[in-house]
């Protein structure tokens, strides 16, 4: 099993990790991908350069699935990271071991999230346009966002405090204005003091997942927050349309991939059409293709309207949910997946598990809300109520 | 039977910014292959669009120019297809909401004048360009053009003829070129132009089948197909020669045929959506005030104020702003020498002559009017003899930082003041040229012009022509 898929020398006392979502230019960036291996950018992450200039060390890249938008890794072009029969995540077994005091990677279909609810890591997937995407190979624009992984909340505010700002070279990157006036209008107050669970969230998942939550849920009571269970079937819709939203814009970004300029081409072509149509085939692997027909279909003329618009609608429905939820609550609790630990298998028995796992990380993927996962759980805030976040997941992390 | 020809025309225009529309690489023309390229405009990941705020001021003021409605939130989409010279396999133009819509240009023919309307005004990068002739079996690829801003200006299928189809790209180019946000030359690529093109019965309110010309880049070879199409598409209807299909066809000025492209080539679906990494841009009223005020003062206008302020003429002023860098260095001229009919009819002889027997359009003028306001003052003033001053004109077309009154005295084109040596040059040639002298004496004016024509030559032009006159028939008159 590959954890590193490229490691370098640093002297500096806090080693960071960069997932290899994250473009650099010393170390090749594959994304997962059989059609980036090997690839060497021009270009450095805006984030990683933010740690560098910061004093932090960047000690190498780790695997990811490809184009990060499986579960955990998985389809990684380097082999399924598992081991005892479990799946594994690169980035975090690095940090668990302590190679690196955090990982900072992109969170594009949630596995970031994943991977640390099941290891008992922290992570928080800041509001979207708070830390620079410039740098970060693009999938899904409209959602996905520069994270971070760590130990523990201390750490995970430590490197979200470098990592956030305005970026000109990003468009929707916010500036210190913006953010602010975004702070004022959602009322944030600096703590969280009612805490919403949505039982569309908490029914099916299983036994170790419950515990998580309960537990979670016993501390913040204990500590003088008022935990009410909700039904909210709207933002349980996020996925559906997360899902095509992603797809769409995973197909149209990896077009770009095509075997003319760089990265694989395919040795047996003879025209422009079969150069294209031959390396995609050799190089991107099955999920990938899966993701790519669909985006492609619901963008199509004939589904447009039917397909891609009504899931921008649904985005909206579902802001709109939160922001009515957030009337009443500070922030939202819920798993970050349905299962403790996923079996190394288990593509052969689910073949679209990430399209149905990532049910409890599209809501805040599609809305851009910021979430921190801690204690096998996520609490899910208003924009910009990060601090207000993570001290309520301190109770329970 | 007789029939109309009903044409709308896309015609793309480049516009003139320093920088490319989403990333900061040179978008000027001209320089080696792949020299003006970035990670962003070569399609690699990693970087993201910055909208270049010039190129929205250049496509507002385009759309104030032609009349349109500006969309005051105006927001890029994604347009996808395969293509090696477009780098992304996809281009980011705007398709939902435009930066300008529902226009009108006036356009003027043989038969009068005309509205024409405009459907649309969108910003779009440009693709980059692929290079066949370097080697035998390899095709090359210059993204030098990628991301080069662009605007699509989309009209209504208003125009019934060649000769308005000319007509409106002119008054396009001009207009743009006023409010210069664009080159417009279609020589340089810089303007380009989709003709569509059906043709009905007379009178008929239902469309025919519709083709589109794609690319096409000079207006002699719009003209040539526009008269190609509609035969073939009169010719089809009325004797069944083929059957016309909504296509795309690509014209051959060569073989003056146009034929239809590969289905491949045109099939397809854009599948269009929103750009997420590009904001929507929001047109306050401070912005949109400041493009207004910024508009030129407009071709008519200037035209009405040569006419009533300036005293010029009407087919003058016509002219002079058919071109706006005629009537800039008209206006500097003017403004040197204090005369709008010596400063226009340099402008419309002297200056225009040059431009001809040099092949140069009037919009490639870059001669200052200043220095030539100072070449007509030194003229009028008689300082310099005309015939000189043609000379020091062609001289200026050389080097711009040339100064009339230096070159003039470097050269010994000053009149001279000296009558001593006029009075000489008289007798001497006067004395040579006994029979003309006898033939004007038997009253051939003519040949007094001879006289004066050959001293002028002695003297190296620099001598008052009157005064010379004036000082021969003297002369004359004492022999």
């Amino acid at each position: 099993m590959k954890i590193w898929t490229s490691k370098t020398e640093t002297a500096a006392v806090k080693k960071i990790a960069a997932d290899d979502m994250m473009l650099t230019k010393d170390m090749p960036t594959a994304a997962g991908s059989k059609m980036l291996d090997g690839y060497l950018s021009l270009l450095e992450a805006e984030a990683l350069t933010r740690m560098k200039n910061a004093g932090y060390g960047i000690c190498g890249k780790a695997n990811v699935g490809e184009f990060a938008v499986d579960l955990m890794g998985e389809t990684s072009c380097y082999g399924v990271p598992s081991a005892d029969g479990v799946l594994k995540n690169a980035a975090a077994e690095i940090v668990q071991s302590g190679e690196a005091m955090a990982a900072v990677g992109l969170d594009v279909n949630g596995s970031i999230r994943r991977a640390a609810a099941q290891y008992g890591l922290v992570s928080v997937k800041p509001t979207y346009g708070t830390v620079s995407r410039y740098g970060t190979v693009p999938v899904a624009c409209s959602g996905e966002t520069v994270s971070v992984t760590a130990k523990n909340i201390a750490d995970c505010r430590e490197i979200l405090d470098v990592l956030a700002g305005h970026d000109d070279k990003d468009g929707t990157s916010l500036s210190e204005a913006e953010c602010e006036k975004i702070r004022q209008s959602a009322g944030c107050g600096e703590t969280v003091r009612r805490v919403a669970v949505i039982s569309e969230f908490t029914e099916g998942v299983d036994a170790k997942t419950a515990e998580c939550l309960n537990a979670a849920k016993k501390a913040l009571s204990e500590n003088g927050i008022e935990v009410a269970e909700i039904s909210e079937k709207t933002i349980a819709a996020a996925r559906i349309a997360w899902n095509i939203l992603m797809s769409a814009e995973l197909c149209n970004n990896v077009s770009r991939y095509d075997g003319v300029k760089y990265g694989y081409r395919s040795a047996d072509a003879n025209t422009i059409d079969e150069l294209y149509t031959n390396s995609r085939t050799e190089a991107f692997g099955d999920l990938l293709k899966t993701a790519i027909l669909y985006g492609s279909d619901t963008l199509s003329t004939e589904n447009y309207m039917k397909v891609y618009d009504k899931a921008l609608r649904v985005r909206r429905l579902v802001s709109e949910s939160f922001g009515k939820l957030f009337e009443q609550y500070d922030a939202v609790l819920m798993p970050a997946c349905s299962r403790s630990a996923y079996s190394e298998d288990i593509t052969a028995s689910e073949r679209d598990i990430a399209f149905t796992e990532n049910l409890y990380t599209a809501p805040a993927s599609i809305t851009g809300l910021p979430t921190v996962t801690a204690g096998g759980v996520q609490l899910i805030g208003k924009a910009f109520s990060e601090n207000a976040l993570f001290e309520a997941a301190k109770l329970y992390e | 039977m007789r029939y109309e020809t009903v044409i709308g025309l896309e015609v793309h225009v480049e516009l003139a910014t320093q920088s490319k529309i989403f990333c900061s690489c040179h978008a000027k023309y001209g320089a080696g292959p792949n020299e003006h390229v970035c990670p962003a405009c070569c399609g690699m990941p990693g970087m993201l669009p910055v909208v270049n705020r010039r190129v929205v001021d250049y496509g507002m003021k385009a759309g104030m120019m032609l009349n349109c409605t500006i969309n005051r939130t105006t927001t890029f989409d994604k347009k996808s297809y395969y293509y090696p010279d477009l780098p992304c396999a996809y281009q980011t133009t705007q398709w939902f909401a435009p930066v300008a819509v529902n226009g009108l240009v006036e356009i003027e023919t043989s038969k009068g004048k005309k509205n024409i309307r405009i459907k649309q005004i969108h910003m779009e990068e440009d693709a980059g360009k692929l290079v066949h002739d370097i080697s035998e079996d390899t095709t090359c690829v210059d993204f030098n053009r990628t991301s080069v801003p662009l605007i699509e200006i989309v009209s209504q299928p208003d125009l019934s003829s060649a000769e308005e189809v000319e007509a409106y790209l002119e008054r396009l180019k001009n207009l743009l070129r006023y409010a210069k946000v664009a080159e417009c030359a279609m020589e340089h690529g810089t303007m380009r132009c989709d003709v569509n093109l059906s043709v009905r019965p007379e009178g008929s309110d239902k469309l025919g089948v519709r083709t589109e010309m794609k690319n096409m880049n000079s207006i002699d070879a719009i003209k040539r197909a526009i008269s190609y199409e509609v035969a073939r598409h009169i010719d089809a209807i009325e004797n069944g020669t083929e059957v016309l299909v909504q296509e795309t066809r690509r014209w051959d000025d060569i073989k003056g045929k146009s034929y239809a492209m590969r289905n491949k080539e045109t099939a397809g679906d854009y599948r269009y959506f929103p750009d997420p990494n590009v904001m929507p841009v929001v047109i306050d009223d401070a912005w949109y005030q400041a493009i207004e005020a910024s508009l030129p003062e407009f071709p008519e206008v200037k035209r009405a104020r040569y006419i009533e302020t300036l005293g010029l003429g009407e087919y003058d002023a016509a002219q002079l702003t058919k071109s706006i860098a005629v009537c800039e260095c008209f206006e500097d001229a003017y403004a040197v020498c204090k005369s709008a009919k010596d400063a226009a009819n340099w402008m419309l002889s002297e200056v225009m002559s040059i431009l001809g027997s040099r092949k140069m359009t009037p919009d490639s003028l870059t001669l200052d009017g200043k220095t030539l306001g100072e070449l007509i003052t030194l003229v009028s003033a008689g300082t310099v003899g005309r015939s000189n001053g043609k000379k020091i004109l062609a001289a200026m077309f050389d080097d711009p930082s040339l100064s009339p009154k230096e070159y003039a005295e470097r050269n010994g084109m000053i009149v001279s003041n000296d009558t001593g040596l006029i009075e000489q040059v008289a007798k001497e040639v006067l004395a040579a040229e006994e029979k003309a002298v006898a033939d004007y004496r038997a009253g051939k004016e003519k040949a007094l012009a001879a006289i004066l024509g050959k001293c002028m030559k002695q003297l190296k032009g620099n001598c008052n022509p009157q005064v010379l006159r004036e000082l021969l028939i003297a002369e004359i008159n004492k022999m």
